[in-house]
């Protein structure tokens, strides 16, 4: 299978001498629905820099479906869109014209252009407001328009560096829908987001990228099956006023009615309720700490375990 | 890209271009034709008068040439620099590099971009002029080719000037410090014949006397210097100016890192 694009000890050291990318390595599918995570100055919207060349790399290599960027740039720019982290359009321009005109530098032609643009301006619920000017609309407006203008030419490779950002929850949830549906049609799809839920929710591979470097990158379902311990949150009916002592687990009390307890992969949640009732101590609900993906998210970028 | 596709591409950015100076012509297109008809009327018609002829022609109608190819040079060039540092500073520049569009086609497409300003305040000005001058144009294809010539190499100056600035102060810098001393020193408003040999050798070194001079062929028929040098030099400044445009583009100079 082609790969969607494929990376090769990237580094990029920038002319302040920064070391941005020390060689990172990426493989994603085609129709994948990639994550791409790590913290602020991880390098991620640098290799997003490089890939859609807006950034120049120092070494390594890089292909979008079999295009290598330095061999064959202009066929590597026609699979990719890119929706990017700051507004990049022309505040002072009607949408419908930003949209069209991407379509035109792509040598799109206007009718069909024109097609294209109500097309997905309609499906992104900004048609109404298409002879706004862009500096007219709210922020979540605006990153819909970024993202009508990546995908008016229809790309093979759509990528977004944190999409969501400052989004409400009702919006970032109906776009989730549509990148959804839109993988759904055949686009790869790779994603930065500092949501983690967001990843979780919506891709099937992430990598990790820290310091420059890749230091996971798998299936979801995998790395997530890596994680040892994972930390339950049991909201109890009688308050107390000490920690119950159960051979085996690890408990907390994080208030009057709340307990903390560690779970381990080969340990049974049944075990633990049976001793709980046993103590009389009824459990009313249950939730994880934090998300799965969070969790294992801090155990690689901040104690490098798994 | 195809052939087709280019095509597309450069008339998308041609338009655009053409829209935004379109869209905001009382700013773009009026003041030219305002300043142009001051200075015929005081410089050519209440000073003029009294200063008899140039080359044996009224001096209203010998600066005539001059100041509408100053129109044309200031136009083209502040159409590109403003646009382009604009795209740049809003960063939706980033809409033209992520697009297989080749990089002559980008240069070109601001380029016929300031062209288009450029000829049309230059006709606007040629209509205001009209209406002060005596002028039979001598060789109108000398006046169209300068013209045109003109106005690509300024717009290529102002890409240039765009694409080395970081700030909006330095948009500002060199067509107040460089090109309006060029301008002025080229020889609108004088014959170069009238300096000492020191100045008249110094102004030799200021393309802009070439330009000024060969439109003043083109429409009066007397010229100080060779047209055929004139040309030469204009053609010359366009292919280098043009190359390096590409080429910072190519290597993203004051875009990409």
């Amino acid at each position: 299978m082609t790969l969607a694009l494929a990376i090769q000890g990237l580094r990029k050291t920038y002319p302040s001498g920064v070391e941005a990318l020390k060689g990172v390595d990426l493989s994603v599918e085609e129709g994948d629905f990639f994550a791409l995570l790590g913290p602020n100055g991880a390098g991620k919207s640098t290799v997003i820099g490089i890939v859609c060349s807006l950034l120049r790399k120092t070494t390594g290599a890089v292909s979008v479906f079999g295009y290598n960027i330095d061999r064959d740039i202009a066929r590597a720019k026609s699979c990719i869109g890119l929706v990017p982290q700051e507004f990049n359009f022309n505040q002072f321009e009607p949408i419908v014209e930003i949209v069209t005109n991407q379509a035109g530098y792509y040598g799109i032609d206007r009718h069909t252009a024109d097609q294209r643009a109500e097309k997905y301006l309609t499906q992104l619920q900004l048609w109404e407001r298409r002879f706004d000017m862009a500096r007219e609309l709210s922020g979540g407006m605006k990153r819909r328009l970024m993202i009508a203008r990546a995908l008016v030419h229809e790309p093979r490779l759509l990528i977004l560096d944190e999409p969501t950002a400052g989004v409400d929850i009702e919006i970032r949830r109906s776009m989730w829908e549509f990148l959804r549906t839109i993988n759904a049609q055949g686009t790869t799809v790779i994603l930065t987001t500092h949501y983690l839920e967001e990843a979780e929710n919506l891709c099937k591979h992430i990598a990790i990228i820290n310091n420059g470097l890749t230091i996971a990158s798998s299936e979801l379902k995998t790395l997530l099956m890596k994680l040892h311990v994972e930390t339950f949150l049991l909201n109890i009916k009688q308050p107390l006023t000490t920690v119950p002592q159960i051979s085996g687990f690890t408990l907390s009390l994080v208030d009057d009615s709340t307990l903390a307890v560690n779970i381990t992969k080969d340990q049974n949640m049944n075990d633990l309720f049976q001793e709980l009732a046993a103590r009389r101590i009824d459990v009313l609900s249950m939730r994880n700490k934090t998300n799965r993906l969070e969790e294992m998210f801090m155990r690689l970028v901040d104690r490098g375990e798994l | 890209m195809t052939l087709l596709q280019q095509w597309v591409a450069l008339k998308t950015i041609v338009v655009k271009e053409f829209m935004r100076f379109i869209r905001i012509w009382i700013q773009t297109v009026i003041p030219a034709a305002i300043m142009t008809m001051l200075y015929f009327v005081i410089i050519g018609k209440l000073i003029g008068s009294r200063l008899g002829t140039m080359h044996g022609i009224p001096y209203v109608d010998y600066i005539a040439p001059g100041l509408v190819l100053m129109a044309i040079i200031n136009n083209s060039y502040g159409n590109v620099v403003a646009s382009f540092f604009s795209a740049k500073f809003q960063r939706h520049i980033e809409e033209m590099l992520i697009s297989p569009m080749p990089n002559y086609l980008i240069v070109l497409g601001f380029v016929i971009g300031g062209l288009l300003r450029g000829s049309v305040v230059g006709l606007v000005t040629g209509v205001v002029a009209a209406f002060f001058v005596n002028v039979h144009i001598y060789h109108f294809l000398i006046v169209v080719l300068v013209a045109t010539l003109t106005s690509v190499l300024f717009s290529l100056g102002g890409l240039l000037n765009a694409v080395f600035a970081k700030t909006f102060d330095d948009i500002s810098i060199v067509p107040t410090f460089v090109l309006t001393p060029l301008t002025y020193l080229g020889g609108i408003f004088y014959s170069v014949d009238i300096l000492s040999d020191f100045w008249r050798t110094l102004s030799l070194a200021n393309p802009v006397l070439y330009m000024i001079n060969a439109m003043r062929y083109g429409m009066l028929g007397v010229s100080d210097i060779n047209i055929s040098i004139a040309f030469t030099i204009i053609i010359v400044f366009v292919i280098g100016l043009y190359g390096y445009a590409v080429y910072l583009l190519r290597y993203g100079v004051g875009m990409r890192q």
